[in-house]
């Protein structure tokens, strides 16, 4: 077996096979981008503002709810254009997936994984360790600091929406701010913006836990334990119940952290993973196969 | 935390360590929310030279409803908005424009609130003219040419609202004794805010200025009100007629409502005789 992450897939499927769903995904992201800076730059105004809100064509809204959210707690009651945006984004991702916003279409995705593919490359290992779960105690934060002030106080920070606003209307000193969380991905902590802190991330876990779109691992019999899924996977507890059947969990991954970025599908040489659906009200689990793993040994992932 | 049978002493040593990362996450979770708390705060001070675009609310409820699009930047025709950046002592991503460099231009349809998504513009703006972005203040008095005599007068001029926000006053030059000033008079209720004035000052740093309204703007306490104004209201004074002035009056004199003072010859009508010898020295009349 080859010791570099994916080169098994990449000699039995090739590059582009290999890559596909992250050619996609860059794509989505410069796309969007693209969208947004076609009016700034060429004066073709399809899309106007930024994530937070825009207005497609003049007539699609689309609002970050977690933004609104945050405008809502701080007791002020929007125009209805900013709601139904809300609504259809809401909806949107409650079918496809609520993190998907996070690596189809989030600004800071390709800075966290320039770092987290910097950091594999130089072999930095190590760093901080703080629990997957500080981000809800951020997104209690956010929502909190909100209600308490009046004032969207974690937008003045939020470096999603810094960033995304910063390319369409200029940058000024986000990029020491979005520097500084590059850094700190690839020194102190590995995935640590997207994920493990960021509230966003939190909000859209929540908002997709039921979501339709999933991936699977249909054809986990196949799986040799090359252990590269894990390894890319920026959210890597979210693989171990469906690939090895934890409590006799089926080959769904069912975790709202699970952004279907795709990685997972595309560096398995043995082609385990694929896109499908949820099966909708899935049998209750059969009697459990392996036996639940300890606290500890699910961090070691 | 589920104990698995037949190790206690692990799930204890587990239930320990869950107890001391949710302290730890609680301390760096309290310690950040502080400083943004403190941040937050701090951004609610809106810069004097920052002005908000037509209709936007009051800077505290604006700041929770302004989710930072940049719409209104984006339907400005004439591209005077900007959203503040990180650096800026405006709160981030929010719009504003500063007069001196672009004043609004005061769009009949106001583009700008109409593409503000959440109404941190009001919508219910319809007439610009009722636009409140500021309040414009002659401030330096010792360099305005018209408060040194001259006929400068061009804020007066460049005024969207003009003669109406400001008016020119005469008053006589007291420096050559037969000249007249004709003094900028700034009137709150038809100012807008626009910041014509201020651009177009003629002083190397302008003598007028527009600052947002809670600088620029005194108030009265809650309770005062206008003696004049609440007659007018009610068409009639709201004093009751005046029982007779016993106080302080010069010896011998009396006051009635308005009479004005006179001799007292007779004592006060509704006194009972005898009943004045009974009341304190104060109240007796006549001087202390």
């Amino acid at each position: 077996m080859s010791r570099g992450i994916g080169a098994q897939a990449l000699a039995t499927k090739g590059w582009l096979k290999s890559h596909q769903w992250l050619l996609a995904r860059r794509a989505s992201q410069l796309g969007i981008l693209a969208l947004f800076l076609l009016g700034p730059l060429a004066g073709v105004w399809i899309v106007k503002g930024n994530l937070t809100f825009s207005y497609t064509l003049n007539m699609l809204p689309l609002t970050d709810p977690f933004v609104l959210a945050q405008s809502l707690l701080a007791r002020h009651w929007p125009e209805t254009k900013a709601l139904i945006g809300a609504g259809i984004v809401l909806a949107f991702y409650a079918l496809v997936g609520g993190r998907v916003f996070c690596s189809w279409v989030c600004p800071m995705n390709p800075v966290s994984d320039a770092a987290a593919w910097l950091r594999e490359r130089l072999g930095i290992r190590g760093g901080a360790h703080v629990s997957r779960e500080a981000r809800y105690w951020l997104l209690a934060l956010a929502l909190l600091l909100a209600a308490a002030s009046g004032t969207l106080a974690w937008e003045l920070v939020n470096p999603v929406s810094l960033l995304h606003r910063g390319l369409i209307f200029g940058l000024g000193a986000t990029w020491a701010l979005v520097l500084a969380i590059f850094l700190f991905d690839l020194f102190v902590m590995k995935d640590g913006w997207c994920g493990h802190l960021c509230p966003m991330g939190a909000f859209y876990s929540l908002v997709g836990k039921f979501s339709l779109l999933r991936v699977r691992a249909t054809r986990r019999a196949a799986c040799d334990d090359c252990l590269d899924c894990y390894v890319v996977c920026p959210e890597a507890q979210v693989i171990r119940p469906a690939l090895k059947g934890v409590d006799g969990a089926g080959p769904t991954i069912l975790s709202g952290h699970c952004s279907n970025c795709g990685r997972c599908i595309e560096v398995c040489a043995k082609d385990v993973f694929e896109f499908g659906l949820r099966r909708p009200l899935a049998a209750a689990p059969a009697q459990p196969r392996v036996p639940r793993v300890s606290p500890a040994a699910g961090k070691s992932l | 935390m589920n104990p698995e049978p037949g190790n206690g002493k692990a799930s204890a040593t587990a239930r320990r360590q869950f107890l001391f990362d949710a302290a730890r996450l609680a301390c760096g979770v309290g310690l950040l929310g502080a400083g943004l708390a403190l941040y937050a705060k701090q951004s609610r001070a809106l810069p004097p030279l920052a002005i908000r675009p037509p209709g936007a609310l009051k800077e505290d409820e604006f700041l929770g409803a302004c989710i930072r699009c940049g719409l209104c930047v984006r339907d400005c025709p004439y591209d005077i908005l900007s959203l503040a950046l990180p650096e800026e002592p405006v709160a981030t991503g929010t719009p504003y424009f500063v007069a001196r460099q672009k004043p609004c231009e005061m769009c009949e349809d106001i583009p700008c609130v109409k593409a503000c998504p959440t109404g941190a513009l009001n919508h219910r703006l319809k007439d610009i003219g009722k636009a409140k972005m500021g309040l414009a203040v002659l401030v330096d008095q010792e360099n305005c040419l018209n408060f040194l005599g001259l006929r400068c007068d061009i804020c007066y001029r460049v005024c969207p609202v003009l003669d109406r926000a400001i008016t020119l006053e005469q008053r006589l030059n007291p420096r050559t004794g037969k000249h007249a000033l004709f003094i900028p008079v700034v009137h709150s209720e038809a100012c807008t805010g626009c910041g014509k004035c201020e651009k177009a000052c003629p002083l190397e740093v302008a003598a007028i200025k527009v600052y947002p309204l809670d600088i620029a703007k005194g108030e009265p306490g809650k309770h005062y009100r206008l003696g004049w104004v609440e007659q007018q209201k009610a068409g009639k004074s709201l004093v009751a007629p005046d029982t007779p002035h016993q106080y302080n009056l010069p010896e011998g004199m009396r006051y009635e409502s308005g009479k004005g003072l006179s001799p007292s010859d007779a004592p006060p009508a509704g006194t009972p005789p005898g009943a004045a010898a009974d009341r304190p020295r104060a109240l007796q009349g006549g001087k202390l």
